[in-house]
């Protein structure tokens, strides 16, 4: 068996998610394979050995700068073709999400999506929580290559050692891979890591009464080491930017710790962040849904309980 | 000016939704609607047509026949016409099948504009539309936020994990709107009483010239195995906050845990 993992990079760091799929297929198949595309991102097939790519393909090459998925389906697929792999995995991401597509109509692979798990030790099986997370289900491939898109968070990144030998492979784009260009980014203001790449997550919700309450939660995120998140409620009122917004309509979670401040945790946010290994939640409401999925609730004043935590961390820390 | 909006019938949201233990497919023998999200993709395109002043706006779908139920509601909100392939053969496509037939059905309207909503509630996938460009050689552009027709080129701003994109395409195109793009219109009673007499086509897959075997199980590529019940969290500890020392109570617990 041999597996192919997409590896994401941004400002010149390669995607926390993409390293955990890629040590999670290292510690099941051995011949697993990274592939690195961008112009000017040869030194981090470095990186990607320290977590087991036995050989890391790279595609550097001015024209795959731009952070668009049609022309690394280009490169994807034909170096499918070329090497025969028989997985193709990818950490979900917007990015990641569309070259996935494209590369299942180009190859015409079977892509499951939203995966939790895969177990490679006798037929490949995924699995993935669907419905809003309602049921779990098993899905298979009836040919390959495989395909997967695994939700963010579902692997440690593991650090194990790879040969990690580099082969450089060119790039020969269609012509309408190139038709879509990138004309400018606006980097998110906010600082520390994205809100899918931290290990803890501070959020708030409509219970902060109102924009200036997420100041203490800024001042607990910093004190732990983490990210303020927000939810669909308070994005929608302009109180905290659409980056840091957690559910159905935003980003999916799963950091090791979750706090949800004044967030009662609807539905839409549920399926956002259900997955998040530990969850404390502080509310007022003790009827608040979110106390029905927390390993810790807490019925009390935010505005109290969250600055005095707060000092408590800190003192604990020095 | 030639609209394409890629439409789909989902169930209802809500307790009654469910995965079938028999097919293993989902249940679609519930209530259904319209996909929420599909709406601000019809709002999109129907905003671009009225900024022209004239075109042409087509619901796309796949499903059972009764799904042109569900199509009314984009007709009701002002979409000119809906084609929807409607055959048994096309049942339980996977994304690969499921692309298949689409693009076919797209090939034959020639849009200059393909839209998408930003994920089918049921299917929860949110990758269609990078199989359909990719089938119709056509650019994409996905998770628009902000979207600007000039002449014949798009300009987008796209959402990602680290900020904005902001991407440039010539038609046509295929984009998928985030539901942050637009605020849909409610369908008036008038749009309601003329959507009953717009165009609705159904085809089916030899109309389309799609063999059988390209679609439903047979040209699917992935299969769902056995459905289960994802794991419980476990009981929840509950801290009354009497006596002001709920903060130390957390921070026992962020300690134990290791985060503190």
């Amino acid at each position: 068996m041999s597996t192919l993992v997409f590896l994401e990079h941004a400002d010149g760091v390669i995607q926390k998610g993409s390293l955990g799929v890629l040590s999670k297929a290292a510690s099941m198949d051995s011949e697993t394979a990274g592939v690195l595309i961008g112009a000017g991102v040869g030194d981090l097939a470095a990186d990607a050995a320290k977590y087991g790519a036995a050989k890391v393909f790279v595609a550097d090459d001015p024209a795959l700068e731009s952070p668009l998925p049609q022309p690394r389906v280009d490169v994807i697929s034909s170096l499918v073709g070329e090497q025969g792999f028989d997985n193709v995995l990818f950490g979900a991401s917007v990015l990641a999400s569309d070259i996935a597509g494209g590369v299942s109509a180009r190859l015409g692979a079977g892509l499951n999506w939203d995966l939790g798990d895969i177990d490679m030790s006798g037929d490949v099986v995924g699995q993935r929580n669907a419905l809003g997370d309602t049921v779990q289900i098993d899905v298979g491939w009836t040919s390959t290559p495989r395909l997967a898109l695994f939700r963010s968070g579902s692997f440690e990144a593991t650090e194990q050692p790879g040969a990690g030998a580099v082969e450089n492979v060119g790039a020969s784009l269609e012509d309408f891979s190139s038709k879509a260009t990138l004309v400018g980014q606006d980097k998110e203001e906010s600082e520390g890591p994205s809100i899918e790449e931290a290990d803890i997550l501070v959020t708030g919700g409509r219970g902060l009464g109102d924009p200036s309450g997420f100041g203490i939660l800024e001042e607990l995120a910093s004190a732990l080491g983490g990210a303020v998140a927000s939810t669909r409620a308070v994005v929608d009122s302009d109180w905290y930017p659409y980056a840091t917004q957690i559910g159905q309509t935003g980003k999916t979670v799963a950091p090791k710790l979750y706090i949800g401040a004044g967030v009662s945790g609807a539905i839409q946010h549920k399926v956002g962040m259900q997955s998040s290994q530990t969850i404390v939640a502080i509310n007022k409401d003790p009827n608040a849904p979110i106390f029905d999925f927390s390993d810790v609730g807490i019925v009390g004043d935010l505005h109290e309980i969250v600055p005095k935590l707060t000092e408590l961390v800190k003192a604990r820390k020095g | 000016m030639k609209i394409a909006v890629c439409v789909k019938e989902v169930p209802d949201q809500g307790p009654s939704r469910r995965m079938d233990p028999g097919s293993l497919r989902m249940d679609r023998s519930g209530d259904k609607s319209l996909n929420e999200y599909d709406r601000n993709a019809v709002e999109a395109a129907l905003s671009i047509k009225e900024a022209a002043g004239d075109g042409e706006v087509v619901l796309i779908s796949m499903g059972p026949e009764k799904a042109l139920d569900s199509m009314r509601k984009a007709l009701a909100m002002g979409a000119d016409r809906a084609v929807l392939v409607a055959d048994d053969a096309a049942t339980g496509s996977d994304l690969v099948a499921t692309s298949n037939v689409l693009a076919a059905a797209l090939e034959r309207e020639s849009a200059d504009l393909v839209l998408f909503g930003q994920q089918a509630s049921d299917g929860e996938g949110a990758v269609l539309w990078a199989s359909i460009a990719e089938k119709l050689k056509m650019p994409v552009v996905s998770q628009v936020s902000e979207m600007d027709l000039n002449g014949s080129t798009v300009s987008a701003k796209r959402q990602t994990e680290n900020g904005y994109d902001r991407i440039e395409a010539p038609l046509p195109v295929v984009v998928a709107v985030a539901d942050s793009l637009n605020e849909p219109r409610y369908p008036s009673l008038k749009g309601i009483m003329a959507a009953k007499k717009k165009p609705q086509e159904t085809l089916s897959l030899s109309d389309l010239g799609v063999d059988a075997s390209a679609a439903g199980e047979a040209g699917s590529r992935t299969t769902v195995s056995a459905l289960g019940e994802p794991p419980s969290r476990g009981e929840t500890m509950m801290i009354e906050d009497e006596g002001g020392d709920s903060a130390e109570k957390i921070l026992e617990f962020l300690v134990e845990r290791k985060f503190a």
